[in-house]
């Protein structure tokens, strides 16, 4: 393997929504700061916009204000949310809406010229291309420089701060070791922790994308940084076998969710995200099943609307719809829901940060799916989460003076750390096969995490006995992965994805024995504590030490949280 | 849910392992383009969508209601034509205009 050491001002881990946004911030400012996007696959269609989305579900109406967005999210999330997060965030949607029209994202006006909402929180788009513009914008900035294909694995520390990462090309065997002033990471959520709804042939057609495995996560657990809320996990409901999204359906033509015997069953649950998703569960274990969004009956004109709202965003519904040669308004539209991710800009799972979006760790800071505390963020939240800690990257770097060209120095731990890891990287390239496949351990992981953390298979339940069984048995497939058999670097990578995923997988165990109620219904559905408890009403955060994660628990307050 | 590629219109531009967000298109050593890990395709058409001699057909997965039907996709200017090719030989065209917004 060939090292490339870099050095840069700032590095972006992950150029998704909000990576490329925090790099279009940080370029626009005067002061010549070096910018590098380290990006596992291109930004052009990476992470979740790749097949585009179909609506900016996150959006100030007229006569609304940021604070009624706070409040709703709030709300949804039964009040485990960091209300100084929510309200900056709110603030921006609007600014950074307007940027996306500018940069050509097509948004639908009214007769006055006014964004035409969907409901009261969204705007419609078409969005299928959301992400290569994006992404050309990123690449007009001559300051910024783009890695495509550079998958990261771990953080670089010294002396208790980060000061760089390490990872590797996923296909031409180069370790890149990056030094930096800054470190920006935005990896997004994690999908594939749970055994997925279709678990053979079509085992990725998943909501969030198989390849956002929980990188960002792991980095930072293993370097010691606080996470909070893993435990609201996020169930999405959606369309049987496809898994797209139903908000279109269910907002754009009204459709409500309706039993095998065409009751409509929301009332009797509540519409919170989660109680909607447990409705669901529920009708299907009183065998009221299979549940649907009520079509039926909806107008031909409809009929070609959906079709073309779902080819710019999520076309294997379109594709099934015409494969079955019955369009929605002939057929309502099973309804499921997913296995749980682990997704901040859904819910509020991620990193602790501080208002201006730094981390516990000094030199990192978060954004977008994979920071906490702030859930309902979406596009236009993680676009302005990325802008905030682009903002306060500028300011600290400016305050410590620091320097370019200053990285490299001083910095023996950093890069006796960056030997240690690219030791690591060779051990599963140059070691001899075992009995244990890639595969092997993914499917382990899944059935584990599905029969004992509250996966599809468990109705989304669990109790205590089940989650110390769960860490147990996590924790030996750990052990197995360490010795797993790398051919080539494409191997390496998914032996990457998989270690992400089962250290995210213990995080979330602890969590979820930590919140000792049921608060959220299916997110976090503790069968031993089945109701609500006002003793709970509080943070649960955790942090490894010594190789054990520490539970932290912390108050809610309005205003400012120091971290 | 995946895509098949076929080689015979493969040109061997490489845009299509460029762009997929979960690296899982390689060039084989007959330089064409060949998807190592079909059940690992997220379904995002992205592949489709680069190809320029529409070499890559997108079909839905037996055991998620595929029945023999698969889709490519064209663009010219503002207009992108989705064309889905069934199993009985009949073929349907949606046309979508890149400067229309989604009504819902
Ligand atoms: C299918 C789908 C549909 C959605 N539809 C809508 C919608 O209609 N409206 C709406 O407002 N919101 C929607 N959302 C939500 C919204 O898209 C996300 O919340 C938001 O895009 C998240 O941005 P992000 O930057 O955190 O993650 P991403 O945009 O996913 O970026 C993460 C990036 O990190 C890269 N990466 C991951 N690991 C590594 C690593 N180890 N090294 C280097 N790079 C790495 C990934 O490849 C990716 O590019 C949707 C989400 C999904 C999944
Ligand atoms: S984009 Fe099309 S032509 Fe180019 S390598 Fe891929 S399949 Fe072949
Ligand atoms: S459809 Fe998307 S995930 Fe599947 S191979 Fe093509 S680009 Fe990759």
């Amino acid at each position: 393997m060939r090292t490339e050491k870099i050095e840069t001002d700032v590095l972006i881990i992950g150029g998704g929504t909000a990576g490329c946004y925090a790099a279009l911030t940080l370029a626009s400012e005067a002061g010549g700061k070096r910018i590098l996007i380290a990006e596992k696959a291109n930004i052009r269609r990476s992470g979740c916009l790749a097949a585009g989305v179909n609506a900016l579900n996150a959006y100030i109406i007229k006569g609304r204000t940021p604070q009624d967005y706070v409040e709703y999210a709030k709300k949804d999330a039964e009040n485990i949310v960091r209300e100084d997060l929510l309200l900056t965030m709110s603030e921006g949607l609007n600014r950074v809406t307007a940027r996306l029209e500018e940069l050509g994202l097509v948004i639908l006006k009214n007769e006055n010229g006014e964004y035409a909402a969907r409901g009261n929180r969204n705007i419609k788009i078409n969005g299928e291309n959301i992400k290569p513009l994006l992404a050309d914008a990123v690449r007009k900035c001559d300051n910024v420089q783009i890695l495509n294909h550079v998958n990261m694995t771990d953080l670089l520390l010294a002396d208790g701060r980060v000061c760089g990462a390490v990872g590797f090309h996923v296909d031409d065997s180069t370790v890149y070791e990056i030094h930096a002033g800054a470190v920006l990471c935005a990896t997004g959520g994690a999908a594939g922790l749970y055994r997925p709804n279709n678990p053979g042939f079509s085992r990725h057609k998943m909501w969030y994308p198989p390849f956002n495995t929980g990188a960002g996560y792991a980095m930072g657990i293993q370097a010691g940084a606080e996470m909070t809320t893993f435990e609201m996990r996020f169930i999405a409901l959606r369309c049987k076998d496809t898994i797209a999204p139903t908000g279109t359906i269910a907002q754009g033509v009204g459709a409500k969710q309706v039993n095998v015997f065409g009751q409509n069953y929301e009332k009797n649950y509540g519409i919170t995200t989660s109680q909607r998703v447990y409705g669901t569960v529920e009708e299907n274990r009183a065998g009221r099943g299979p549940c649907y969004l009520h079509t039926e009956g909806i107008t031909g004109e409809q009929d070609k609307e959906l079709l073309k709202a779902y080819l710019n965003m999520a076309p294997s519904q379109t594709l099934k719809w015409i494969e079955e040669e019955k369009n929605p308004s002939q057929k309502d539209v099973e309804i499921e829901g997913t296995e749980p991710y682990i997704v901040g800009g859904h819910t509020a799972s991620g990193y602790w940060i501080d208002r201006e979006r730094r981390t516990t760790l000094p030199g990192l800071y978060a954004a977008g799916d994979v920071a906490g505390g702030c859930p309902q963020k979406y596009v236009t939240g993680a676009l302005v989460e990325g802008e905030l800690a682009a903002k306060a990257i500028q300011k600290d770097l400016k305050e410590s003076g620091a320097d370019q060209g200053r990285y490299f120095a001083g910095q023996t731990a950093g890069n006796q750390a960056a030997a240690a890891i690219r030791g690591i990287y060779s051990h599963h390239l140059k070691k001899e096969p075992g009995p244990y496949s890639i595969d092997q351990v993914e499917e382990a992981m899944q059935k584990v995490m599905d029969q004992y953390a509250g996966g599809i298979g468990s109705g989304y339940r669990y109790n205590e006995k089940q989650l110390d069984l769960a860490d147990e048995k996590i924790t030996l497939l750990q052990k197995l992965a360490m010795d797993l058999k790398a051919e080539d670097m494409d191997d390496l990578l998914h032996i990457y994805e998989i270690k992400e995923r089962l250290i995210v997988c213990r995080s979330l165990i602890a969590h979820l024995k930590a919140r000792k109620e049921t608060r959220w219904h299916s997110f976090g559905e503790h069968s031993d504590y089945p109701g609500k408890n006002k003793k709970y009403e509080k943070f649960v955060n955790s942090v490894l030490k010594d190789g054990r994660i520490q539970i932290i628990y912390r108050t809610l307050q309005k205003g400012d949280i120091e971290i | 849910m995946s895509i098949r590629i076929n080689k015979e219109k493969c040109v061997a531009c490489g845009k299509c392992r460029e762009v997929c967000p979960g690296n899982l298109i390689k060039i084989g050593v007959d330089k064409k383009a060949q998807i190592r890990h079909p059940k690992e395709c997220w379904g995002c058409t992205s592949c489709v969508k680069e190809c320029s001699v529409n070499a890559i057909e997108f079909f839905l997965g037996a055991d998620i209601g595929g029945a023999g039907s698969w889709m490519l996709t064209k663009e010219e200017g503002d207009i992108r034509h989705w064309i889905i090719h069934k199993s009985d030989g009949s073929v349907k065209t949606i046309q979508i205009n890149k400067k229309n917004s989604n009504q819902y």
